[in-house]
């Protein structure tokens, strides 16, 4: 039986540029070696900037994704303004700690700009909650072997949004085109001050 | 030395047909003794041990990862045989390679396909093609697919138990037999057959072919269908991709028809064709 971690697959990478950050994430849903579906996004967005990938067993991805929407509605609801990237990354450290002895099968990445600030904000954790702050990049899923390769190679600090976005789309689709588990297209949200763009990359179908 | 190039330095098929002399000549020729030595491991039982190291379905730590994940088709129809493969190598999930040539040209006239054990297969096919070559030299005329198979067959099941792993098809046409088709497994089967498909993405394949199939197809008609099955196969089977390799064989040989990436061909079959419905092409 294989990790609970591989079984469904999938992949997501998330980058720091100026003033500007980027997440993707690959589209496969997968049981094994059958591809499923070709229309699985693995990122959801929490408030105006604030964005999460989560990849790992599917079912605790939907799970947890809709747990984190009743979090942040709770949360919108009694403070009367959207959620920050780094309360939203202490918000998820917390709640997948609560399930430190049977945890959630997810390897979350956090991005976003923070409102006050302005300044990019990225971070990963563990399935259980330990938070990983990076300057640079955040890789997680099937493929992050393959991500860290393809993100060591291109990433550079202080990239434009138009550049960014086209560092990502290369890191991801090169990387999983290296990964059996993950690809099948991938969706890419540029995320500025006060724009985001969200874009469909068109990847290899096998 | 000498002796050994005149025996057999005729120029092949000048005179088929037996004499007295080559009867003679083939009954003292029995088939050597296999002369194959492989080191094997100083453990207590060789075959467990590797199966131990090498199975990484039940166990995906294993130490030693063999190259696994394939779609292979064959089919006989009015026109020959053709043969189609898909050309990835997966070591666990990671994708080892995306241009493995799965099609083994054995001679000018026969084709082996392969899957499983990337080594295996194309260690065994090439002793194949050189059982075969001999074959010729000796009997002074092309070895019929049918001995051919069985030669891989036999030998295959000396090493039973040993952990050998190849799912293999023989394809050739040859003018008593006509267009043959043969499925050998490490298993030790053979199998006769109109359609064969192999490996871990052989079902999706099945799906297509068998929708589609029928003897009376033109030749243009199948290469689409061995084409089209090969790229459904890549699609669905996250360890089948890259490449499709596609052969035609005939009576007077067989024929390359390309080593084409999947990627455009899949393109164009969504955009100009309209199938593969299920894969989004815009954004909402």
């Amino acid at each position: 039986m294989s990790s609970p971690f591989a079984i469904n697959g999938g992949a997501c990478v998330a980058m720091v540029g100026k003033d500007c950050v980027a997440i993707a994430c690959d589209l496969r849903l997968g049981l094994q070696a059958l591809t499923v579906s070709n229309d699985f996004p693995k990122i959801f967005p929490f408030g105006s900037s604030t964005y999460l990938g989560l990849t790992g067993l599917a079912t605790d991805v939907a799970t947890v994704s809709e747990l984190f929407r009743f979090k942040v509605n709770m949360y919108r609801l009694r403070e009367e303004r959207d959620i920050g990237p780094q309360t939203f990354a202490n918000l998820v450290s917390s709640s997948l700690y609560e399930r430190r002895f049977g945890p959630w099968f997810v390897s979350p990445v956090v991005a976003g700009i923070n409102e006050k600030t302005g300044k990019p904000f990225i971070c990963g954790f563990d399935s259980i909650g330990c938070i990983d702050f990076a300057k640079d990049f955040i890789v997680s899923g099937t493929a992050s072997d393959q991500l860290f390769g393809t993100c060591e190679g291109l990433w550079e600090p202080d990239l434009e949004p138009e550049d960014l976005f086209e560092t990502i789309s290369q890191a991801l689709l090169n990387a999983v085109d290296r990964d059996a588990l993950s690809g099948w297209g991938a969706h890419v949200y540029i995320i500025e001050k006060d724009k985001v763009t969200k874009r469909l990359l068109k990847g290899r179908q096998d | 030395m000498d002796a050994l190039v005149s025996r057999y330095s005729r120029p092949a098929f000048q005179n088929e047909g037996y004499s007295k002399e080559d009867q003679q000549q083939a009954l003292q020729d029995v088939a050597p003794p296999l002369s194959l030595n492989f080191a094997l491991p100083p453990v207590a039982s060789a075959a467990s041990w590797l199966r131990a190291m090498t199975d990484d379905h039940s166990n995906p730590n294993v130490p030693i990862k063999i190259a696994h994940g394939t779609t292979t088709l064959a089919f006989r129809f009015k026109g020959g045989i053709i043969v189609a493969t898909d050309s990835r190598a997966t070591a666990g999930n990671w994708i080892a390679s995306q241009t493995v040539k799965k099609v083994i040209e054995i001679n000018p006239m026969l084709l082996g396909t392969m899957a499983g054990g990337a080594a295996d297969c194309q260690y065994w096919l090439a002793y194949l093609g050189m059982q075969c070559r001999l074959h010729e030299l000796r009997q002074k005329r092309r070895i019929s697919v049918a001995a051919a198979s069985k030669i891989l067959a036999n030998l295959v099941y000396s090493y039973k138990g040993m952990g050998l792993s190849m799912g293999t098809m023989c394809a050739g046409v040859t003018p008593t037999e006509g267009p043959a088709l043969y499925y050998i497994d490490s298993d030790g089967t053979r199998l006769a057959g109109n359609l064969f498909c192999v490996g871990s993405g052989q079902t999706f394949a099945y799906g297509v072919l068998d929708a589609e199939y029928k003897y009376e197809l033109e030749d243009e008609e199948a290469l689409e269908l061995g084409r089209r099955s090969i790229l459904a196969a890549t699609h669905r089977d996250a360890y089948s991709g890259g490449y499709i390799n596609l052969y035609h064989v005939k009576e007077s040989g067989w024929v390359k028809h390309g080593f084409t990436d999947t990627n455009p061909v899949f393109w164009e079959t969504k955009l100009k064709k309209g199938e593969f419905s299920n894969v989004t092409a815009n954004l909402d």
